[in-house]
């Protein structure tokens, strides 16, 4: 367990040291959702129709600007090698990558979600409908998103065939994410969306980090 | 190709062996039939030319890569049985230095012995920074740091991991004459405490109890 926080704290460390990497993917979000009230208009009604497709697929795509870094620095100066020879397992490593993933890609998306959903004038209980549905998502996007960093470790051009592996697995978490804001905007009941997203991430949490830690091995062999 | 240093050990417990490696790359036989086994306070220099396996020897006795055939022992046990129990007595230095260039060469200690799971102190990773020669650099990020003295902090590393086994890869690279110096009598040191070195270099090296495998 000490070790799962060392990793943490090491990989939260590193990020501090060079933010520009991590605010990119944030700025990416943030303009990227902006952009739709600019472009279509004060039409609200519409707005508010098109707010949870839109927030989710931007925060899909800024998960993935992040992703590349999970595993490839740590591979090209070696440190990857040293983390699999410490005397820890390999998947306890993984998860706390993961979990240094989600909390800087994820949970800044969770907090900026409510301010982004004002903009596509979203109503309260929305807003609280659309953070919680990316509470429960995010962290399925770094997990899912590990086995594709991992896969392309190494692979000239890595991070298009990354997107091109990860993104058709994202599929779920978006229908289910934008579909619990959506029913909740016509009146429907989005717990069962709610329950789905938490059966994802469970599921994503139990298996993941094991594939994962597998496909990173078979990297540095 | 069988080498066998001396087996004048206290604890053969301890022994890293290895039988009948064997590997192949792509259509290349590197080597095949290769024992060998390294006793406690016994030093291993694997010479060979460019291209001819070592660093693939190296990584195979660290279990990161697997043999085509054959196996490596640690105490008699293989070390896919219990891999991290034989992690925890090794420690391995590859041609990358592994080093975060981000972080100083303090925080690169730390964070090490935290993944390491070894104790060590700001005052003893201090001491033994300073002992290396990089006094008033070790709260520099470690890519202000020259390559010899990237080295360096991986001296101080190999001296605060408490390993058994040493496995180093071309460990005098971009070193100075004193700085290989001081790297022999660190190794002379772990030897003479019953620790195992297994090493490459093209350099001639003095360190007492060194056997001699020409891949």
């Amino acid at each position: 367990m000490k070790a799962l926080f060392a990793i943490i704290h090491r990989d939260l460390l590193l990020v501090m040291r060079r933010k520009s990497e991590v605010l990119t993917a944030l700025f990416f979000f943030v303009v990227v959702t902006s952009l739709f009230p600019l472009g279509i208009g004060a039409d609200a009604a519409l707005l508010r129709k098109i707010a949870p497709g839109v927030i989710w697929v931007a925060a899909l795509l800024s998960t993935l600007l992040g992703l590349h870094r999970m595993f490839a620095a740590d591979y090209q100066d070696g440190a990857l090698e040293q983390l699999a020879l410490a005397p820890q397992p390999m998947v306890l490593l993984v998860t706390g990558k993961i979990i240094a993933h989600w909390i800087v890609c994820g949970l800044p998306l969770v907090v900026l979600a409510p301010i982004i959903g004002i903009q596509f004038d979203l109503d309260a209980s929305s807003l609280y409908v659309l953070m919680v549905t990316l509470l429960l998502g995010t962290p399925v996007l770094s997990l899912l998103g590990s086995i594709g960093a991992a896969l392309t470790l190494g692979v000239r051009g890595g991070s298009v065939l990354m997107s091109l592996l990860i993104l058709p697995l994202y599929i779920p978490v978006l229908i289910f994410g934008a579909g619990a804001v959506y029913a909740n905007s016509v009146g429907l009941d989005s717990s069962g969306h709610f329950s789905l997203l938490g059966a994802l991430l469970v599921l994503a949490l139990a298996f993941v980090p094991w594939v994962s830690a597998a496909a990173v091995k078979i990297a540095i062999e | 190709m069988t080498i066998n240093t001396s087996t004048t050990s206290s604890n053969p417990t301890l022994a890293l062996e290895a039988r009948g490696l064997c590997c192949i790359r792509g259509e290349r036989e590197l080597f095949t039939g290769l024992h060998l086994r390294v006793a406690p306070g016994d030093c291993l220099h694997v010479r060979g030319e460019n291209g001819v396996g070592k660093t693939t020897l190296l990584r195979l006795l660290t279990g990161l890569s697997n043999p085509d055939s054959g196996e490596v022992l640690w105490g008699g046990q293989s070390i896919t049985h219990d891999p991290i129990a034989y992690h925890r007595e090794l420690l391995f230095l590859g041609h990358r230095d592994a080093l975060k260039e981000d972080l100083t060469a303090l925080e690169n200690l730390q964070m090490y012995a935290a993944l390491d799971d070894v104790s060590l102190s700001v005052e003893k990773a201090m001491a033994t920074l300073w002992r290396f020669g990089l006094r008033g650099r070790e709260n520099l990020p470690v890519n202000c740091l020259s390559a010899g003295q990237k080295r360096r902090v991986l001296m101080a590393r190999m001296l605060t991991r408490q390993a058994k086994l040493w496995i180093l890869d071309e460990p005098f690279n971009a070193l100075d004459i004193q700085a290989v110096q001081e790297l022999q009598n660190l190794i002379s040191e772990h030897l003479s405490t019953g620790g195992l070195v297994v090493l490459t270099s093209h350099h001639e090296i003095s360190i007492p109890n060194v056997q001699v495998l020409e891949l």
